[in-house]
């Protein structure tokens, strides 16, 4: 559209690009900047100060925001276990069949992008009559509710882990290991585990992400968790429903930062974009790419 | 000489033995070991199989069964329902309004986006916070819009008080089906930019050299390189967002105090309530219902997305 001089460069000229992402971007802080304002408000004689966020953190676990305290701690329990889950489940699992049954791989792969098929909506309908057996076995403590959760997080951290499997020659390592003697054992956490620490890190980070932001199971099992909690608080304090929302998106914001840089000193920019990009991970390539 | 030819040859002949005898273990630990490998598979076919597998197959076979248990194809019937109808209707049009606004503005923004540097400043902003914008927001986008253009939102009151607009004229529609329209666009926009960006990192650099040495300008390289080539990812990410859009829940759950106007609601009234429409299992039809839209927009996809991989080896 500019020039020719440039017309074997496919990129925006800098008057385009800012004025694209200053746009969109303006709008899109507009709901964020509204959550502040919302929360500094000063009640019915107008004006801002910082009493409703001073209420909140004095109160502390015994103060009237309790509930939603407790709530934060149990899916502060709930990442924690989620994580658990995927690293005894999934975790050997992938390095299993990436080393002994490549041929599983694709199956592997479809099984673990199918969550994004199956909307959790869809998959609580079934989950009801299967937890009602849970609870019977192991009590209705707030945890069960993390394996669940561990499908839900399947696609998100599957795509992180076999982005660092495939960098890595884990047959290659792991023959090298045996031949120096070591045994299964020893190859798993003392030479794959740490090759493996960035693809683990940001799946784990990812995992804490999604079930910090997890409503719909909760909701509908009936169990109390952050998001829940916060949409009941919002009916009688919208004001503190607010604070906690704004908090945990910052929250996952740094998060998925953190993962970024991570990801980053190494093969750049693959491997964070593609591990927050569970959906990207249906294509047919994706495991590679 | 036939001592040093012995001494030669001995040492061989005796690693010979050693040899085989040390490949043996080997290769029995081996056969040894593939049997309880396959064991190794055996907690996440478990796990995958109870979560996934059994409640995916109770959602889709209740949906086949009446009141007392017995086989009956009574709530598959009330699918034709003209509420059951009009609700999957206004899930599709929400679903698909708003992926192709997202689509539209987040493909605008990975154009913005190209030849950034990608470990940049910019880029990690830009990724984490679609990130978070596009899967993990869920409720709290809803009380985000809620402090927005709720009743007492910012830009409501602001609207309201500076220039004598008054959105909700015509009653306050934040809570009901065109409310959800904005939380959607919010979090469809940003899932657009993970997902398409990618492959307009796929575009070659050579691509646009060729172009170049044919005498082509901006404009050629775009019409008659850049969106033939990006056009089945840019409908398969479209594909996605529709999915996206389609099973979301929990925004529309934190921001509709009443009513059921989309597919994922009405089937938590019947899981809450079991009187939608006076039948018990309805949500098993209702869920497969939308699995069956799920997996035909997921196979155009996978279909979309396998053509495109053709451009990006």
């Amino acid at each position: 559209m500019s020039g020719q001089a440039k017309a074997f460069r496919p990129e925006p000229g800098a008057l385009t690009r800012w004025l694209i992402l200053g746009i969109v971007g303006l709008v899109f802080l507009v709901p964020i900047v509204a959550m502040g304002e919302f929360t500094l408000r000063r009640g019915l004689e107008g004006g801002y100060d910082f009493s409703r966020w001073i209420a909140v953190f004095s109160g502390g676990l015994t103060g009237e925001y309790k509930g939603v305290l407790t709530a934060l701690g149990n899916s502060v329990v709930l990442a924690i276990v989620t994580v658990a889950v995927m690293l005894v489940i999934l975790v050997p699992t992938m390095i299993l069949v990436q080393l002994r049954f490549p041929y599983l791989r694709r199956a592997m792969e479809f099984l673990c992008l199918l969550p994004i098929t199956i909307p959790a909506i869809v998959l609580v309908v079934g989950l009801a009559p299967v937890y009602s057996v849970i609870a019977k076995m192991f009590g209705s403590g707030v945890w069960t509710l993390s394996f669940a959760y561990g499908i839900i997080v399947l696609p998100y951290a599957y795509r992180a882990i076999q982005a660092n499997l495939s960098a890595i020659d884990v047959v290659t390592l792991s023959e090298a290991a045996r031949s120096l003697g070591a045994g299964w054992l020893t190859v798993l956490v003392r030479v794959l585990l740490p090759n493996l620490r960035r693809g683990i890190l940001s799946a784990s980070f990812i995992s804490v992400a999604v079930v910090l932001g997890e409503y719909t199971i909760a909701a509908l099992l009936n169990r109390v968790n952050l998001q829940t909690a916060l949409v009941i608080v919002s009916k009688s304090d919208p004001f503190v429903a607010v604070i906690f929302a704004l908090l945990a998106l910052v929250f996952a914001f740094f998060l998925l930062l953190a993962i970024g840089r991570v990801g980053a000193p190494r093969r750049s920019r693959r491997e964070p974009a593609a591990s927050i990009t569970a959906p990207a991970a249906v294509t047919p390539t994706g495991a590679s790419s | 000489m036939a001592d040093t030819l012995v001494s030669v040859v001995a040492p061989l002949e005796g690693v010979e033995p050693a040899a085989v005898q040390a490949r043996r273990p080997e290769s029995s630990r081996r056969a040894a070991f593939t049997v309880p490998s396959f064991l190794g598979l055996v907690p996440f076919a478990a796990y995958i199989l109870l979560f996934l597998g059994l409640p995916t197959a109770i959602a889709l076979f209740t949906g086949f069964l009446d009141g007392t248990g017995s086989f009956s194809l009574t709530n598959i019937e009330a699918l034709a329902d003209p509420l059951i109808v009009s609700t999957f209707g206004n899930s599709i049009g929400l679903s698909a309004l708003t992926a192709v606004i997202g689509s539209v503005v987040g493909a605008a923004c990975c154009y913005a986006l190209i030849g950034t540097n990608p470990t940049g400043l910019l880029r990690s902003v830009v990724d984490s916070a679609s990130g978070v914008l596009a899967q993990f927001g869920g409720v709290m986008l809803a009380f985000a819009f809620v402090a927005t253009i709720g009743i007492q939102g910012m830009v409501t009151v602001y609207l309201r008080d500076s220039l004598g607009i008054n959105i909700f004229a015509d009653g306050v529609w934040l809570y009901e089906l065109p409310g959800l329209i904005l939380p959607y666009i919010y979090f469809q926009v940003p899932l657009m930019i993970i997902t398409f960006l990618p492959a307009l990192e796929g575009l070659k650099p050579q691509w646009a050299e060729a172009n170049a040495s044919l005498g082509g300008s901006r404009a050629t390289y775009w019409w008659r390189i850049g969106i033939p080539v990006l056009t089945p990812s840019f409908l398969g990410c479209l594909l996605l967002l529709f999915a996206n859009a389609f099973s979301s829940f929990a925004t529309a759950a934190a921001l509709t105090s009443q009513g059921s106007q989309i597919v994922p609601l009405q089937i938590r009234s019947a899981l809450t309530s079991e009187t939608v429409l006076g039948r018990e299992n309805l949500a098993g039809a209702l869920a497969l219902g939308m699995i069956v839209v799920m997996v035909i927009v997921m196979t155009l996809y996978s279909l979309l997305m396998k053509r495109s991989a053709k451009w990006q080896r």
